[in-house]
């Protein structure tokens, strides 16, 4: 930047700071709780630090239940929205004939519109065609949800790679199988994986429409969500809070790290 | 088998318009049956009406759902109460964001640059629940912000602010304030992002050009990076808008119990079981998007995001 560029460098320096402490200190705040020997209130300063809380969590089943059923549906919908996704960027990165445009706002649609509105049309078509609530409704709901995760890392990754390779492979006799085998996926591998954490971590933290597509049961989300309404341990609430904070930071800090590598090597 | 296998993908390589067909058809049939059939049903359902007597849906088309959703006023109030906090929130989150957007792209070092991208990512995706119970913590009487306030001395501004009618309240986690503070939050990563990246895009070289032409750092700015940044701008503004226009948790924790959209959707589909209201009701969020998405088009945010 020429120095003439750096007029007012101290206030936005400062509005930086100001605003990375905004997003960041209430997170910071909320791990500080989950160590407080205060049951009742959110006093602070807090009266003393412990550890029991922790243990306390570890004993509750309902809370291993909700977890589980985190687990099972953030699983399965990130496999379902691997395999839509990455099928549907086979088909479009090279095709410029086809309503790519019209792909891409249909994938996004489910996440641009807002949750409510997802939540409820998929519950009213579920009560329409009388389909009871199980772990399957929240999957669906999930899958619909998670595609653009893995649509978009994995459309940008192909559109990166050279199509020479695939030429070539082909030109060498490999047959379309072979070149998607050993050319195309250990290509993508990376942005499959990224897209992948990032859509598990998506399903692991949904709410909303988690809320009109599972019927009785509880995610952890809506395990958090019935706490905060109607708390019976608020110190083992905050435990659970750290514990998601971790499952959700966790893939997004390893998406980064999988995407970054990639445009590195690719510059 | 695996030979069956390879002459039928050597069969479709070279039909390449049925290659394309069969990769796509299962998000087509995905997205187009489950979720467009969905929002579908839900239009169709917005067109049923519910028997007051029995509480019984009569699936036959009337308008009645929408006669009574826009006939009270209370509904109206609903309606422009969301989206005015909507608009609030994305206005507000646009002005925060906006230096740190031009801070992350024009001035942080390539050793600083991940950093700061990451340190809006990791907020960005981390639990949306925890955020907002982390703000119930901090904003409750005997929480955090009370006792820095009062370490400060300045209570008194605090108490000042509360008793401002229409957004005070008895204290800042039951009042318009605490929830728009929230929404601000959640979501300004949001629109950190897009305006980031359209900024990186801007060619340095323009830059240049301006400032050869003899224009200061000002005009540059309000006639080149401005104008190129704008399109960021709108693209962040559709993730602050349609979130907060569909949120019910935030004004569930947060906030006076005053009804928004989402809430009226929620409770009109749950507790009082009448879907065809809730189904309307979920139309105007709906529509607002749909005219919003289109003006955004219109300026550019879709290459922006």
């Amino acid at each position: 930047m020429p120095s003439k560029w750096n007029f007012g460098t101290i206030g936005l320096k400062l509005a930086t700071t100001l605003g990375f402490l905004f997003i960041h200190i209430p997170i910071f705040i909320i791990i500080m709780y989950a160590f407080s020997t205060d049951e009742k209130t959110f006093q602070f300063p807090l009266p003393g630090f412990t550890l029991k809380w922790f243990g306390v969590a570890w004993e509750r089943n309902d809370i291993w239940e909700a977890i589980i059923l985190s687990s099972q549906v953030a699983f399965v919908s990130t496999f379902l929205a691997i395999v839509l996704g990455t099928l549907a960027c086979l088909a479009v990165y090279r095709s410029k004939f086809f309503g790519r445009e019209v792909i891409s706002f249909l994938v996004i649609l489910p996440i641009a519109l807002p949750g409510i509105v997802t939540g409820i049309s998929l519950r009213s078509a579920m009560s329409l065609f009388g389909i009871p609530f199980s772990t399957w409704t929240i999957v669906i709901a999930h899958a619909t949800f998670c595609i653009v995760t893995v649509y978009n890392n994995v459309l940008a990754r192909l559109r990166r790679s050279s199509h020479s390779m695939v030429e070539a492979s082909m030109d060498l006799g490999a047959n379309p199988w072979q070149t998607f085998r050993f050319v195309i996926l250990p290509n993508i591998a990376t942005a499959l994986l990224a897209g992948g954490m990032l859509s598990f971590a998506l399903s692991f933290d949904e709410v909303i429409v988690t809320t009109f597509t599972a019927g009785q049961q509880s995610t952890v989300p809506i395990w958090m969500l019935t706490e905060f309404i109607r708390p019976r341990q608020r110190p083992v609430t905050n435990v659970v809070a750290v514990f998601v904070i971790l499952v959700t930071t966790l893939p997004i800090l390893i998406a980064y790290y999988l995407t970054k590598e990639d445009e590195g090597g690719k510059k | 088998m695996t030979n069956t296998l390879d002459k039928f993908f050597t069969f479709l390589f070279y039909r390449k318009g049925l290659a394309i067909f069969l990769l796509l058809s299962p998000l087509l049939i995905w997205l187009g049956v489950v979720y467009l059939g969905s929002l579908f049903t839900l239009l169709i359902q917005s067109f049923f009406s519910i028997d007051s007597f029995s509480g019984v849906i009569k699936r036959e088309f009337t308008l009645e759902s929408y006669y009574d959703l826009f006939r009270q006023s209370t509904n109206w109030d609903i309606i422009i109460r969301t989206t005015t906090m909507a608009f609030t929130v994305t206005v507000v989150s646009a002005i925060i964001a906006f230096p740190i957007a031009y801070y992350m792209a024009m001035y942080a070092g390539p050793k600083l640059k991940p950093v700061l991208y990451l340190g809006v990512m990791l907020p960005l995706w981390s639990s949306y629940l925890v955020k907002v119970y982390s703000w119930k913590l901090i904003m409750v009487k005997e929480g955090i912000l009370t006792w820095c306030l009062e370490e400060l001395g300045l209570m008194h501004l605090l108490d000042v602010i509360l008793s401002l009618p229409v957004i005070g309240g008895t204290s800042l986690s039951f009042s318009y304030i605490g929830m728009f503070l929230v929404f601000v939050y959640i979501w300004l990563p949001y629109m950190i992002l897009p305006i980031q990246a359209s900024l990186e895009r801007i060619p340095k070289s323009l830059l240049e050009a301006s400032s050869d032409l003899g224009g200061g750092p000002a005009q540059t700015f309000r006639k080149v990076v401005l104008p190129l940044a704008f399109p960021g701008v709108v693209a962040g503004s559709i993730f602050t808008f349609s979130l907060t226009l569909g949120d019910y948790i935030i004004p569930t924790i947060i906030g006076n119990s005053s009804y928004f959209i989402g809430m009226a959707v929620y409770t009109h589909q749950g507790t009082a079981g009448n879907i065809p209201l809730a189904a309307a009701f979920s139309m105007i969020p709906i529509i607002i998007m749909m005219v919003y998405l289109m003006i955004a088009k219109r300026l550019g945010a879709f290459d922006a995001l």
